[in-house]
């Protein structure tokens, strides 16, 4: 056997090390992936309804989604939410959609997203083209449209959902489901105080229609402070000490809601609705 | 050097040589997760877990680590439990694993895993380790509980989530106490746990 701390003895502990750490790494993360990936899809659904506020009834007490089982959640899920396939640009959907099509793969490939060119900075250089909305629908009506958001907070991209209600200008729920900020200060943006506090904020500029909005009428947002009066129908009280993630949210809101977002679609949805 | 018995391992650092309570190591994870109680034994199980595996795997090979890099050595076997657990955890508590965010990944640097590795894996064999292992993250624990039921109750007025004391916000008649929720709050109850320790047991008060 060769001497502890002689040269060769280092290089084939560190070698043999790596190679039995590596391999039980591996073995795990490959070994776990599929709970981990159903994990996360059963979140992702979990707060899709947490943004549209749908509860489920229990022995005559209300559920909401954070609460829910998950058979609870797949079953609602199955029942009130459809998703379909939205070109970004055009607001179309596009009928023929492969189920497996995933945005965040869509957004890192140039054939199939387009550089971020809005009135403001989201952190992110691309967006996908094409990505999944969800419509909740009641006793035969589309109730609430509901699509994902993101971008850059201090730390990390926050991804969620903002659930809009189908006068198409009022927020009914927003939610994160994804992000690395600071547990106790931007993690806050999970906190369902806050949250609740986006039930009810107008989108646009009152007075004007959705199909007329520019993007400077696009109100709803962060206030730095409480909102003062004449705002706080649009804006929502900034996290005290999470200055960035909130003004990473603040951006979202304003980039997504824009017509370099989701203002084609909204404006098709208007149009539609006018008709 | 006398090797020391097994239940002396295992038990002593419960009380007499607590590793937050005397040495104060670990207290970052002890302020973050203690908020409910459920979080604080997912956690205080995942650092028993590492702690004992890695002070019983750096035990089995401690007579062909080389001494220059054994510190590198107990990192990469620390770190791979660490990401195990992680993995494990995400899988099988997604809930519970996404509440306790970084904290999991940042057992690694808990100096509680390392400093056993180092102080006592590296010259005793890998069943004393193990159990040494063990106590240690049960000393752990037991701080972590305690911090974690005065900061549900009173913060939360809860116990593993079930309702102890009626909040004004549900129609009853406690109002939370905010500070609880706050990092803060556990400096003060670890800091009176200390105390309560060092009346008992005057012998572990330092000379000023």
């Amino acid at each position: 056997m060769l001497p502890k701390d002689s040269i060769a003895n280092t290089l084939v502990v560190s070698l043999a090390l790596c190679v039995v750490c590596s391999l039980l790494v591996s073995t795990a993360a490959v070994g776990l992936k599929k709970f981990q990936v159903k994990n996360k899809a059963l979140d992702q659904q979990r707060n899709i309804l947490a943004a549209a506020g749908l509860t489920v009834d229990r022995g005559g007490q209300e559920i909401s989604a954070a609460d829910m089982s998950s058979s609870e959640v797949e079953k609602l899920f199955e029942q009130k939410v459809t998703r379909k396939l939205l070109d970004i640009d055009t607001g179309e959907y596009i009928e023929d959609a492969e189920a497996t099509f995933d945005p965040r793969k869509a957004a890192k490939d140039p054939e199939r997203s387009v550089p971020v060119d809005g009135p403001v900075d989201i952190g992110q250089a691309r967006r996908e083209k094409r990505t999944w909305v969800f419509l909740v629908q009641d006793e035969g009506k589309i109730q609430q449209y509901i699509v994902p958001i993101y971008g850059m907070g201090l730390w990390s991209t926050l991804y969620g959902y903002v659930a809009v209600d189908n006068d198409l200008r009022t927020i009914q729920g927003l939610t994160f489901y994804e992000h690395g900020e600071t547990p106790g200060l931007g993690g806050e943006v999970e906190n369902p105080k806050w949250k609740s506090k986006w039930v009810g904020k107008q989108i646009y500029e009152d007075g004007v229609d959705v199909e007329d909005a520019s993007n400077n009428d696009i109100r709803v947002g962060v206030a730095k402070g409480a909102p003062s009066s004449e705002n706080a129908k649009y804006m929502v009280d900034g996290l005290s000490g999470a200055t960035i993630t909130s003004r990473g949210v603040d951006s979202m809101l304003k980039y997504w809601f824009s017509d370099e977002g989701f203002g084609p679609y909204f404006k098709r949805l208007a149009s539609q609705q006018g008709a | 050097m006398a090797a020391p018995s097994a239940k002396e391992v295992l038990l002593k650092p419960i009380f007499d040589n607590n590793p937050i309570g005397l040495q104060i190591l670990g207290i970052c994870s002890a302020l973050a997760v203690t908020t409910q109680m459920s979080t604080s034994l997912v956690m205080s199980i995942a650092v028993i877990a590492v702690t004992a595996c890695a002070s019983a795997s750096v035990s089995l090979i401690r007579h062909r680590i080389p001494s220059s890099i054994r510190i590198i050595v107990q990192m990469v076997v620390i770190a791979s439990l660490v990401i195990i657990v992680d993995q494990i955890l995400k899988a099988f508590l997604f809930d519970i694993s996404k509440r306790l965010s970084v904290f999991v990944g940042l057992i690694i640097t808990n100096c509680i895993v390392m400093g056993r590795a180092e102080g006592f894996a590296m010259k005793n064999d890998p069943k004393l380790s193990f159990l040494d292992g063990v106590g240690n993250g049960l000393g752990y624990s037991f701080i972590l509980m305690v911090v974690a039921f005065f900061r549900e109750l009173f913060g939360s007025g809860t116990l593993f989530g079930i309702t102890v004391l009626n909040p004004v916000t549900s129609d009853g008649w406690y109002t939370p106490n905010g500070l609880m929720l706050l990092s803060p709050s556990a400096f003060f109850i670890i800091g009176a746990i200390i105390w309560v320790i060092r009346t008992f047991k005057p012998e572990q008060i330092e000379e000023a």
